[in-house]
Formats: C-alpha cells, structure tokens, sequence
C-alpha cells in the first residue's frame, strides 16, 4: 500500500512512519541556461518490501528522484531541500559522511548502464570486495569468499574464474549480475534501480528482471524500479508512481493504474505504446507536442499544452492553477483539475477504444 | 607480450632506417656543397677535392649510407688510403671533421646537458600542471578554478623563447638575482649549487608553456572522469570521497596524461633548442642547430638517429604502460 | 498515387565479413566476423520489412551493407533492377536518391553547424536536383509534411527536441522521393510518446508516396505495429521469416518464440501469469559462433543435429521460411510448458574478449 500526503512543515518522527517517505522534495540545477527544476515538489511513501515502479519520460525527474534519496545529487551540483526518511532516519539533513555510510549498505543502486558503471580498471571481484570493505570490518579473505558467493548467487557460471574478470570481458548480462550482486552484497533495506535492463537485449531483460524478483523475495528487499517501459512495470511492481515535468501525477497499485487510470498523461501513455496483446490498431494514439523543458515549466498544470481535455475546466485552471495530488480512491492520488467522474469516463471511453483497438 | 616487443622493436629499426636514409637523401640534394664550406679563404680545387674525399662526399650516397650503418655495428675507419687514417671504433655515428671529433663523443658530451634539463623541467611542469589542474577540476566554476584557467590562458600565450629573454633579462641582467648561466663538465655532481642556478631560469622556461597545457588538459581529463557512471557507482558503494576521487575518478583520468607526458619528455630528451639557446647551455638543441647551420652531416645524422631512438622508444614504453594501467588495452 | 506495388528490392546470399586483426604495428588477419551471413529478402513498393534482432544479430551491419554504407563481402543487391552490390562509389551515386537511410540516434544524425533548412536541401545539392518552385519552397513543404514549423528553416539542430529531430531526418530521408527507406532503430532513442508520433508519420507517409521500408529494430511492439512481414535475425542469419500475423501469432522457430515470450506485456495481469521462455546467458560472441545452427547454444529444442548441420532456411507454408531443425508450433510450446518440459540449456562458459584472444571491439590507446 502506497499512501501520500501534502504535509505543511516538518513532520515529527514517528513510529507508524512508513519504511521509505518522501516529503515535499525540490532538487534544482543552476545551468548556463538557466535554473533546472528538475524535482518540483514530491511527496510519497512506501512500505517495507513493496516494489514501486516510479515511471516517466527523459526530464520526468525519475531518475533524479533515485539519485536524491541516495543522496547523490549534491556531488552532481545540485540543490535539495525537504525530507527523505528511511526506516525512520532522516537523510537529507545528515552530514556527507552520515549519508556515505548509509550508501551501499542501508540503500544500494543499480545504474542503466552496465559496462559504463563498472570501473573498467578493476577487476569485478575487487570491485565487489571494496563495496563489503567499505562498511563492515571484515578481513579480505572473508570478503572475497562472501563475494564468491554473491556471484554465484546472482546467476554468474563459473563465478571462480569470473571473480577476477575484468569488466570488458563479460557480457552486458553477465555485468548488470555483477552489479546487482555488488549492491546487495551488504544486505540493503531498499535497493534502486534505475532503468536496469534499458541497455539489455530482450531476452537476458527477462533474466535480470526475474533475478531482480527472485532476490527481493529473498532477502526481502524494499525495490524502486525506475523504467519507462510499462511492460517492465506490469512484470514486477507493486506499485506505480507516475511522474511528469518534475512532478508526481498519478500513484496507485499497479492494477489501478492499467486497469483504472484518470491522469489524461497516464492515459496518453497507454495508448501511445504499440502493444503485442492486443489487436492491432491502424494507428496509434500518441500524446501530441513535446515534454517541457524543465527550466520553463508551465505555470499550471505542467501536462496543460498537451493535454486533450484541459479545455473541459472551466476558467482555464489548468493554465493557471497547480493543480494538486489529490486522493480519488483509497491509495490512488491523481494531480488533475478534471472532476473526478469525468476524469473517470474519459478513463473508461480511452480504455474501451484500446482495448477494441481494432482499425 | 614478447612476441609483440620483439614485433615493435623490428617495426622500430625499419623507422629508424627510413628515417637515416630520409636524412642522408635530404643532405644530398641540398643546393650547398659541404667541401667548399669547410674550405677556408685561401680556397682552391684542390683543396675541395681533398675536402670531398675526406667527408667521403665523392663515394656514391648508397654507400655512403651502408658506410654510416655498418660503421654503427662495426666502426668504421676515415682517410683509410692516406697517410693519416682516424679510427673511429664501433658505436661509431660518424666524425665530424668540422669540429675534428667523434660525434659520439660529442652527443655523450651534449646529453647530459640536456637530460637535466629536460627532467627539471618536466618534474616541475608535472607537478604544477597536475596539481592546478586538479585543484581547478575539484573547485569547478569557483575563483580556484578561475585564477588556474586565467594562468593556464597566459602560460599558453607565452612563446617560450620570449619567457626565457624576459627571464634572462629581467632575472639576471637586470636584478642580478642569479649569476650567467654557466654549465661545467661534472654538474650536477660537482657544484650541485651553482647547477641549480644555472638551470633554474632553463626549468622554468621549459615548464611554463607545458605547464600550462597540462593545466588545461588535466582539469578537462579529471572533469570528464567525474561524469563517468562509474565515478557515480563509487559514489553509490558508499567510499569515502577521497577514495572516490583518488582511486576511481583520478587513476582512470590521469592515465592518458601520464603516457602522453612520457612522449613530451622524450621529445625533450632530443635538444630543446631555443631555451639551449638563450641560456647558453651546451645541449643535444644547441649542438644540433650549430651542425645543421654548418652543414655538418655526420654530425646532423647523429643527433637525428640518436633523438629518433628516443621518441620511439618512448612511444614502445608508453604504449607498455599504458596496457599495464588499464586492463582493456592488452598487447599481444 | 500510389501505383501497383512493384518489387524494389532484391537481397540475395548476402555477406558482411570483417577481419579480425591482432594489434600492433603490423597487424595481421587473424580470423572473420561473419556479421552477415548469407542473408536473403525482398521487399516491394509500398512494404515494410521489419529485421528484428538482438545485439550481434547483425541487424544493422545487413541494412547498411544493402545500402552500400558497407562494402558487403558477397551476394546481390538488387535495387529496382539494378545491381549494386559491386558498384563503384561514383556509380552509385546516382543511385543513392532512389535509397536513403533514417538513423537511430537523432542527435549525432545531423550536423549541429547547419541549419535545419541545410540539412534538409543536402539532397537537392549533392545530386544537384533543382525543384520547381525552387529548394527553398521544396524544403518548407517537406518540413511542414513532416510536422515541422516551416517558419524554423533557418533554426539548428540542438533547438529541437529529440522528436523533432527525427521529424528533420525524415525529412532529409523523403527530399528526394526515394523509392527504399531503410530506417535503422528510428525511435528506439525516443520516448514513447514521440515514438508512436514518429511511426504513424513514417505510416503516412508510406500510404502517400508508396515508400518501401526496411524496418530495423530491436523492439518487437514497435516492428508489430509496422511492419507487413518480418524477419528474424540471430548472429549474422535470419532464421525465420513470415507475414506479420503469422508471425506474430504461428512462429515455428524456437528462438522467435523465446523473443516474443521475453517481451513483458503492459498489463499486469496477463504479463504476471503468462507462461514465459527463459533463455539462458546472451547472445554468443559472433567472432567465435556456435557451430551448425547458431541458435542451438540457447535452444530447447536443441539436439545432435543441430551441432553439425546448418538448417536450411526453408518455406514450410507460403509465405514462412523457418532455418530450423525442428521447428515448433505455438500449440506445442505451450502443452510443453504446462507439463513442464522446457528446459533451456545452461548459460554457456564463454568469456568476451578473452585476455589473449583477438582484439576487435576494445579502444586502444591514445598513442598506439
């Protein structure tokens, strides 16, 4: 269950705080071009060993959302303010060190690009021991023997001889292993991963996503999956989050958001990808325009130039008024002016046409 | 790895030889006659042609050539049908009749010369370049960052032959700061004091202009490492920042700039012959622009091979070394 | 004004080697990467032929060597009746307006110097085509039939978003009426909103000029939604080929019914209880290929055979080739995986490039 708030103020520490919540998160960049708003207020919380699927295209801030919770985006230059809290621990206020601790051991992340994330120098073992050396004091012939573990555990044959690979000798399978293996090599409570079969072929995706369920069964890991891919997403979350422009614009269950969806972006969405379970349609129904540019975000509603319905509200709100991330059913908020029936009509119209999709 | 040096090595003769031979083609159509250079006032035919023999100039080039080879392995004897023969024993790169010497004896004599110069100033424009240039990578976009780049941006303006003259005039004609450069047989083991002052304007001017590229080159390396994924997977491994900075993000960016110092230096090794120059220094730089402004081919031959050698082998050791630092580059 | 369909290409046999050299000063020949491996197909006016593959499929190295971007190592390429595959540069030139090519990456495609307005009359230039009404006009009309603002003639490239960017080298691609687009991973840089922008324009424009399309893509939703028939690559060969419905719904080959399982579904609740082909390890090395059938490494069909004989590409029905020894129906598939008897062999031990092998993708150093 995935459950938000709009909270005023800082939030005293509680014992009912969920595992994971985030509080009215802004991260900006100063660019020559101007300051980048690239997360513009997020709010969301999630429960322990739940697998939330946050969604979106290049500049929805998904990825900038992974990279602030493990507080990583003030090396990157950029600016955070609001409240990350992990298993009752608040992380945006910490010291660099406090936060460096907590990396790789409480939180760990898997990165879209295999070769380009493993350190081309090293050998894939050491990479792996110095992860384990780096927070627990263990001796390196412990360490290395629990990273022949790992590597075994993760699927990689022959992993005696592939301990002491180098990066470029494995293949883009065989090293997306490696990394998940380095990260949950320490046990973390949540483990991010950030668009982590994109550079894959389709056939060793479907191995690395199992291998991503199998192992959070297992050792009963919290898991964000950033992806734009809502095939991947319907394979393995829980939940959803979809985000646009910087923004949270509809979070939900995963059945909620294919089966019941009322952001018109989520419904754009889902109509815009060509599917191989349906009939065929003659042409698919894209989402017209262009994404915003994260400097000059609309001042409304941030979906507003391309979205099909805005002229439905009255007094042109949508061009003018933020609209808020609103609860429309238990567990399902959605970010639109739209009154909810007729947010749900649209819903159900666009999902009837896919679903016959025929010409 | 063996079989490749030993194909490298081959590859190298094979330049080395091209390049010789490129050199003694070069001289032979050059418009100058070498005999009647070396003739004095009181010139006559016969005098040239006694000149021709001795330089060996009225022998076809190819075996001129073959004479200037097997005279490397074997040595090789001048003047062999006269009274007085001059044996010149194997290493042998030649005679020079204008300065009446071996011109190995005096390459050996040049060498050191130019090698403490050339390793002075490479230590200080290393240890400066690299240093700024990470400093400013560290600090991006602050004042730190600001000031190196704007020094970088002067350094690299600079012709070296102007710091050096402004150096020495300022330095030493001027101020009187430091004494007249004077290199003696011996330094830096004998009198390490006055060698130091003596090639300590030499480092600078050597230094400023390379130092200034490294700056540049550095900060851009080290930046561009920074950006790389796995800098950030560092990061996400939860290390220390310092380990982070240092064993990541620094030994990958470094790595190119290192090899491409070792190529700078040996160029160096060969003679740098305008800082030689201006200070007066007696190196490779100094004896190989008097051979060439006096025609003097055994000699010109000689400094040729000899920085050739260097710059190739250089590229051989750099090449090495790189393959050892970063595992993708295997040699075989 | 579309005229009866007419076959605009012909592909036959075609090879795509590369030479494996080992490293050093004098580099010698040490092997071949067979990329293209005997590959055959055709493709009428007004078609579009989708080249589905994985990395090393040999995919892309095929739609560039028909294009004569790559100097194939054999076969024939017959375009509109004309044979190029042994065609001098020069003689291909004038040729080249007939084929034109739509490349994946819309941000490296087009030259960041030129305008948009350069970029898209680069065409009339080089063949030195004058349209009436001039280039100006011709290069605005292409620009607002692609969904370009014509008033952005004079913009540059980094102006634009990726979509648009594509919509730009769409536009160069039609300049010159081509009868053959070949479009090589067209929107698999995009996001999904643009992409299903960018296949119903390349739709459109189809229907309007009777372009014939080689489809080059790795996702097998997008090729469905716009490709008349398919072909499957897997290391340097295509295994199987049909119409799409067929396809899409009767494959026989093992290896395009382990694909099409892999591909996750956008619904949770057939994609979290359908039953799924799990292949094992990646694609192998194409510098050192399986013997026999190339496929069986990964097989669950695999048997003797297919280690000593290469199967045939063979028409089972019209209309279907299958290169396989024991192809197998979607019927099949499924009561084998109900009871439970798909099994898929074990990732191989292979490792790339090997410390002593051969060096053929690596970077080399600065100064080699």
């Amino acid at each position: 269950m995935i459950n938000v708030e709009e909270r005023e103020g800082s939030a005293e520490p509680s014992p009912e705080r969920p595992f994971l919540s985030i509080e009215n998160l802004f991260v900006s960049f100063n660019t020559e071009d101007g300051v980048v708003r690239a997360i513009d207020g997020v709010s969301l919380s999630l429960e322990r060993g739940r697998t939330l699927a946050v969604v979106g295209e290049s500049g929805s801030g998904k990825s900038v959302t992974a990279q602030a919770i493990m507080g990583l985006v003030r090396s990157m230059g950029g600016h955070v303010s609001g409240e990350i809290w992990l298993d009752g621990q608040e992380l945006n206020g910490l010291q660099p060190e406090e936060v460096q601790a907590l990396r790789g051991s409480e939180m760990a992340m898997i990165f879209q690009d295999p070769m380009s994330s493993l350190h081309p120098f090293y050998r894939v073992g050491d990479q792996i021991v110095e992860a384990i050396l780096a927070h627990r004091k263990i001796g390196k012939a412990a360490a290395r023997k629990e990273t022949l573990e790992m590597l075994k555990h993760v699927g990689i044959p022959a992993a005696e001889r592939r301990i002491d690979a180098y990066p470029h000798q494995l293949s883009g399978g065989m090293r997306q292993r490696v990394m998940i293996g380095m990260a949950l090599i320490n046990s973390p409570q949540l483990l991010i991963a950030d668009e982590p079969t994109t550079a894959l072929d389709v056939t060793v995706q479907a191995q690395i996503l199992e291998l991503i369920s199998t192992l959070k069964e297992e050792f009963g890991t919290t898991v964000i999956l950033i992806t734009h891919d809502l095939g991947i997403v319907a394979d393995v979350a829980d939940d959803v989050a979809v985000m646009y422009g910087g923004r949270l614009v509809e979070v939900g269950q995963t059945s909620t958001i294919y089966e019941a969806p009322e952001m018109p972006y989520t419904l754009g969405l889902l109509s815009s990808i060509p599917r191989m379970d349906r009939e065929l349609p003659k042409r698919l129904d894209p989402i017209r325009g262009n994404p915003p540019s994260p400097i000059n975000l609309p001042p409304g509603c941030v979906f507003q130039p391309r979205c099909n319905y805005s002229d439905r509200v009255a007094n042109g709100a949508c061009l003018s008024v933020r609209p808020e991330l609103l609860p429309t059913a238990p567990g399902h908020l959605v970010r639109c002016h739209l009154p909810a029936e007729e947010r749900q009509q649209i819903s159900a119209d666009v999902r009837r046409i896919l679903a016959g999709a025929q010409r | 790895m063996a079989g490749y040096i030993v194909r490298r090595t081959l590859g190298m003769v094979v330049l080395l030889v091209l390049l010789t031979l490129a050199v003694f083609v070069l001289f032979s159509l050059m418009p100058a006659d070498p005999a009647r250079l070396t003739c004095g006032k009181a010139c006559s035919p016969q005098i040239i042609e006694n000149n021709r023999h001795r330089l060996e100039l009225d022998i076809p080039p190819v075996e001129q050539y073959q004479r200037f080879v097997s005279g490397i392995f074997f040595g090789r004897t001048y003047l062999a049908d006269t009274k007085r023969p001059l044996e010149c024993e194997a290493p042998c790169l030649g005679y020079s009749f204008l300065r009446n010497q071996e011109v190995l004896d005096l390459i050996t004599k040049a060498a050191p010369v130019t090698f403490w110069l050339a390793i002075g100033g490479f230590v200080t424009w290393m240890t400066v370049g690299l240093v700024f240039g990470i400093v400013a990578a560290l600090k991006r976009g602050r004042w730190q960052d600001r000031t190196v780049m704007g020094i970088a941006l002067v350094g690299y303006s600079l012709p070296s032959f102007f710091i050096g003259l402004v150096l020495y005039f300022f330095v030493i004609l001027f101020l009187h700061l430091l004494p007249n450069p004077q290199w003696k047989a011996g330094m830096p083991f004998k009198d390490l004091g006055g060698f130091v002052q003596t090639m300590l304007l030499p480092w600078i001017t050597i230094a400023t202009l390379n130092a200034a590229f490294y700056m540049r080159l550095t900060r851009n390396q080290v930046l561009e490492v920074f950006g790389e994924d796995y800098v950030r997977t560092a990061r996400a491994k939860g290390l220390k920042e310092r380990t982070v900075v240092v064993k990541h993000a620094l030994r990958a960016g470094l790595t190119p700039i290192v090899t491409a110092a070792g190529l700078d230096l040996a160029y160096l090794l060969g003679g740098a012959i305008i800082t030689e120059n201006i200070f007066n220094l007696p190196g490779l730089g100094s004896l190989a622009i008097g051979s060439v402004i006096a025609s003097d081919l055994p000699l010109i031959s000689g400094i040729t091979l000899i920085a050739a050698t260097l710059i190739i082998v250089a590229n051989l050791v750099v090449d090495l070394l790189y393959a050892v630092v970063d595992p993708r580059v295997r040699v075989g | 004004m579309t005229a009866a369909p007419h076959e605009i290409l012909r592909v036959t046999d075609l090879r795509t080697y590369f030479p494996v050299r080992s490293r050093g000063l004098l580099p010698r020949v040490i092997g071949q990467v067979k990329a293209v491996d005997g590959v055959s197909l055709s493709l009428d006016s007004g078609e579009t032929l989708g080249l589905v593959g994985e990395s090393g499929s040999g995919k892309t190295t095929a739609a560039r060597s028909i294009l004569r971007l790559i100097k194939p190592t054999g076969g024939q390429i017959e375009l509109e009746g004309v044979q190029i595959a042994n065609l001098s540069q020069a003689a291909l030139r004038p040729i080249r307006r007939k084929a034109q090519m739509i490349f994946q990456d819309p941000y490296n495609a087009l030259n960041p110097r030129h305008t948009v307005g350069g970029i898209i009359s680069a065409p009339f230039r080089i063949q030195g085509v004058e349209p009436p009404g001039g280039v100006k006009a011709a290069v605005q009309e292409l620009m607002e039939r692609v969904g370009l603002n014509p008033e952005h003639y004079n913009r540059y490239p980094n102006e634009f978003s990726g979509g648009q960017r594509q919509r730009i080298g769409v536009a160069r691609a039609i300049a010159l009426r081509p009868k053959l687009i070949v479009c090589d991973e067209p929107v698999s840089a995009l996001d999904v909103s643009i992409q299903a922008q960018i296949l119903n324009l390349l739709k459109d424009l189809q229907e309007e000029f009777g372009l014939a399309y080689l489809f080059v893509a790795h996702d097998l939703a997008v090729v469905r939604q716009i490709s008349h028939r398919v072909a499957v690559m897997y290391l340097g060969h295509i295994v199987e080929t049909a119409t799409r419905p067929v396809m899409y719904s009767a494959p026989l080959h093992p290896y395009t019914h382990s694909l099409l399982s892999a591909v996750p579904v956008p619904d949770p609740r057939i994609q979290q209880t359908r039953e799924r082909i799990m292949l094992q390890g990646d694609v192998p090395s194409p510098i050192d290929p399986p013997s026999g059938c190339v496929f069986r490494t990964r097989c669950f069909q695999a048997q003797e055979r297919c280690a000593v004989e290469v199967p045939p590409l063979i028409e089972v029905v019209p209309e279907h080739k299958v290169a396989c020894h024991f192809p197998i129906t979607v019927d099949e598939v499924a009561a084998r995986a109900r009871a439970g008897k798909i099994e898929v062999p074990e990732a191989e031990e292979q490792m790339t490039g090997s410390v002593s092998g051969p060096h053929f993708v690596e970077p080399g150093p600065p100064h080699a």
